[in-house]
């Protein structure tokens, strides 16, 4: 049983369909990768796995438990975190602060033990700091802990985005178009990352454009077109897929 | 951080000299219209630093907090004075009054959980406007338009408070500590860091697995404490309470404090909240005999106090948005939008 | 019965205040997306500004024939231009720089300005209510079960035509067509030729101007008025333009005459205490529960 599974799962928005009976499945400890044209529903997907929409129809299962439909907020604390395609960070604290409220679901401390200040509480809150300090030296972003998450630029603030996802240990990870706008040097960094955060234990999901990067850093790739599944399988296989190669005019980025 | 040689980091030490001088003051300046004044301004910086909850630290405007102010002062009303025969004391009615407070928070607060920004305060505003208008329909438990008076006096081990001011000075003094202390204590937490992160960007707070909800809630509830406070002292200060103390212009001129001051620093706020109050009442009242002194022209100033709001309000907003002790980072967030972008 | 008929007279003329209170608020937030705070406080100074022109006219009490006429067109006309160009003002001086900041700065200095009007009203004729001269003749004309008094036919009757013309400039002049462009979508507005700062700007005109003929009204109707009838007046509208949906005319209209309605139908069941706590009441849960009012404009998207 693969640690994330999609079965027969379709969207609907009004009259469009924007997923339609997909079959999806991640095994744990992998790198998978969603790619497929503009439109092919891949974000939506993402969105479907994260709470954002309830599926008109199928199941989602995460290692064997029954997520889809459920809110944001728990699916995170089951073991999923994401980031967004438009990088979502919260732009005016700082980037420490961005990371340690990543960890905000797997901390213990309590209204009152916040309010006083408890020496429970305070440990907590060290481990907290320190934790994010690590996090951020493990994604390649140190100097600039006090600096405004908006004032960073662009590829740095995708690192802390990512960073900030891991902070809630999560089993696995959904990174949307994370190397978007990322010069050579950087993705030949991200895809290092990648394969580190996998090393640690992290199954990784990416949806991704640049179809160098995806043929270097996936082992299983999954493509969508028109919210459809049209192929599945190891890069090899699907640079040599004619359905994939139609839909895409397949050129590498 | 760097400490003081006898280890006591710089903030801390600042603050303990500001509480010391705070305490010396009244048995120093033996002013008692000014310790009057004091002790009011005490109680509108107990609001604001509930506020900053609210607004500062979540993001969520309320344009209602007077509300809870109401809620804490007629709390303390009709429980401790001839009213209804019932006299709870003054120290168990702060917590009463508070938990009251926090209570119609949540109340007041839930329905507003899935609005955006200004719709909130529209909303907040609307129930700000009920409220007192309850309390106004209902004489037979509220005294109605004439308010209740003859509010118990607060006893301490047998001391009772009396018309001194001294007491109540004090009294407002410890409020205050205590409510930074919470309030910084809050802010550097994980429960502050979920309001600044809702604040900031509510959907990726919920990716980071916070339940929205409930820090939400958590915010109206905690602010409104805070007035539910400064409802209680100010009630037994003044010994009476009516409705028009609780009206629009008192929630818009908490909102100056904050923006004036600086929206989620609380020393910022304190201090906008101590500027204006000392407008209000030291400073306009003595501008008419500066400027005749001046100008030889008689200007009376009384009636401008909802001008001097506006302008802070207006002004602060279109040249320092960010307010005198920003939060440095939101000072590039505001700048950005203002007049050097295309229309 | 007959009381409720009454009482459904007298909800029309209070809502046709109302309505064109509304009007300015909803077209100015289906162009920029604010709830201008200030609109109520315009509208007071619309009755301000007729209270001037009376005296000048010397309209002191009851007039008739054409000195009627006259009194009353030039009065309309120029509060309605005074009132349209305070909008203007307004918008230029406070809303117009902070266009494209985080939302509630504007609401804020909406706000402030709303204080600042206030207080210069206070200014100018004091702290406390004023009389207005009655220059409406008011018989009471028997329709059926009720009594229709002059003034409320004067009221409705000026509030649907001015509704009516509003209608007609918004859906059949360019700049109407220019005015929806920008509401719909400003940046491609802009691309297509349209001046959206003159369009911005006109929209204020037009709903101040709208709230300043409310205010004239108001006057010859209450008799009376007062620096702070723009705030409870205010949110009554307000609440209007979300009931029949925000950024909708139409809409507008059907709220302010609802809202009317539910006012005087309160006043009479309940009392008068009550009837300012059911409206406010109605906001918050319209808020709430159909944010897009009852004609579903539906709300533009950027959060």
């Amino acid at each position: 049983m693969g640690l994330l599974e999609m079965e027969a799962v379709t969207q609907r928005f009004g009259g469009l369909l924007a997923i339609d009976a997909l079959d999806f499945t991640a095994e744990a400890g992998s790198i998978t990768a969603l790619i497929g044209p503009n439109g092919a529903g891949k974000s939506t997907v993402f969105n479907v796995l994260t709470g954002i929409y309830r599926p008109t129809a199928g199941a989602v299962r995460f290692d064997g438990v029954r997520i889809d439909g459920r809110d944001s907020a728990a699916i995170v604390a089951l073991g999923i975190a994401r980031t967004f395609q438009n990088i979502r960070l919260f732009a005016q604290a700082s980037v420490l602060q961005n990371v340690m409220t990543g960890e905000h679901v797997r901390l213990h401390a309590n209204l009152l033990e916040s309010i006083l200040h408890t020496p429970r509480q305070q440990t907590e809150e060290r481990a907290v700091r320190e934790r994010a300090r690590e996090l951020l030296a493990f994604v390649g972003l140190t100097g600039v802990d006090e600096a405004a998450a908006a004032d960073l630029p662009y590829g740095s603030q995708r690192k802390l985005e990512i960073a900030r996802a891991l902070a809630s240990s999560p089993r696995l990870l959904l990174l949307d178009e994370p190397a978007a706008g990322m010069n050579p040097t950087e993705k030949n960094g991200l895809i290092t990352l990648i394969e580190r955060i996998r090393e640690r234990g992290t199954t990784v999901l990416l949806i991704e454009h640049d179809m160098g990067l995806v043929m270097r850093v996936a082992e299983r790739i999954t493509v969508l077109d028109h919210g459809e599944r049209i192929a599945v399988g190891t890069p090899a296989e699907i640079r040599a897929d004619q359905r994939v190669i139609d839909a895409y005019l397949g050129k590498p980025a | 951080m760097r400490k003081l040689a006898r280890g006591v980091p710089p903030k801390l030490a600042r603050g303990l000299l500001f509480i010391a001088l705070a305490a010396i003051l009244p048995l120093v300046v033996h002013d008692g219209g000014f310790v009057n004044f004091l002790t009011d301004a005490g109680a509108y910086v107990l609001l604001a630093l509930g506020l900053n909850i609210v607004v500062g630290f979540a993001g969520l405007l309320d344009l209602g907090y007077a509300a809870f102010f109401a809620i804490g002062s007629y709390a303390y009303a009709m429980l401790a004075s001839p009213q209804f025969g019932i006299h709870i004391p003054f120290w168990i009615m702060l917590f009463l009054a508070s938990g009251i407070a926090a209570l119609f928070g949540i109340l007041l607060g839930a329905p507003t959980l899935r609005l955006r920004g200004d719709y909130l305060a529209i909303v907040t505003l609307g129930f700000g406007e009920i409220v007192p208008q309850t309390f106004l329909n209902l004489p037979q438990w509220t005294g109605g338009p004439n308010g209740l008076g003859n509010l118990d006096q607060p006893v301490f081990f047998g001391y009772r408070f009396g018309f001194n001011i001294l007491p109540y000075y004090y009294v407002m003094l410890v409020l205050i500590v205590l409510a930074v202390v919470v309030a910084q204590n809050l802010r550097d937490s994980r429960l502050g860091r979920a309001w600044i992160a809702i604040r900031e960007d509510e959907l990726a707070a919920k990716h980071v697995g916070i339940n929205t909800t409930t820090t939400k809630l958590a915010a109206f509830a905690l602010g409104a404490s805070f007035s539910g406070l400064a409802g209680v002292a100010y009630g037994a200060k003044l010994q009476l309470v009516s409705p028009d103390q609780f009206q629009f212009s008192v929630s818009v001129a908490i909102l100056s404090m904050l923006v004036l001051g600086g929206m989620g620093n609380i020393t910022g706020v304190i201090l906008g909240s101590i500027l204006i109050s000392s407008l209000d009442r030291l400073i306009l009242p003595q501008a008419s005999n500066l400027i005749f002194a001046l100008a030889h022209v008689r200007v009376d100033l009384s009636n401008s106090r909802f001008l001097i709001y506006g302008a802070i309000l207006v002004l602060t907003m279109l040249l320092r948005p960010e307010g005198l002790l920003p939060n440095r980072r939101r000072r590039a967030e505001l700048h950005a939008g203002t007049a050097e972008a295309m229309p | 019965m007959s009381l409720i008929a009454q009482q459904i007279v007298n909800g029309l003329a209070l809502g046709g205040i109302y309505a064109l209170i509304a009007l300015g608020y909803t077209m100015v937030f289906g162009i920029i997306e604010l709830i201008n705070f200030a609109h109520g406080d315009v509208y007071t100074l619309g009755t301000f500004f007729s209270l001037a022109i009376l005296g000048l006219l010397g309209a002191t009490g009851e007039l008739h024939g054409p000195f009627l006429i006259v009194a009353v067109v030039v009065t309309l006309v120029l509060a309605m231009v005074l009132s349209g160009l305070v909008g203007v003002i307004i918008e230029r001086l406070a809303y117009r720089p902070l266009r494209n900041a985080p939302r509630l700065a504007p609401l804020i200095t909406a706000i402030g300005v709303s204080f600042i009007l206030q207080n210069l009203m206070i200014y100018w004729h004091g702290p406390s209510p004023l009389p207005f001269p009655q220059i409406l003749p008011n018989p009471t004309y028997a329709i059926g079960p009720v009594q229709i008094a002059a003034k409320q036919a004067f009221v409705i009757v000026l509030a649907v035509v001015l509704m009516i013309v509003l209608q007609l400039f918004v859906t059949k002049t360019k700049l109407g067509a220019a005015m929806r462009a920008t509401a719909q979508d400003r940046d491609a507005a802009r691309l297509m030729g349209i001046d959206v700062n003159a369009t911005i700007a006109l929209t204020f005109f037009i709903g101040s101007a709208l709230a300043g003929a409310a205010g004239f009204v108001s006057g010859v109707y209450y008799g009376t008025t007062w620096f702070f009838n723009g705030f409870a007046a205010g949110l009554k509208a307000f609440t209007a333009a979300v009931l029949g949906g925000i950024g909708n005319i139409a809409g507008a209209m059907l709220g302010g005459f609802a809202i009317g309605l539910v006012e005087s139908l309160t006043t009479q069941l309940l009392s008068d205490q009550w009837s300012n706590i059911v409206v406010f009441a109605l906001l918050v849960v319209v808020l709430i529960f159909r944010p897009t009012g009852l004609l579903g404009e539906s709300l533009p998207t950027k959060a």
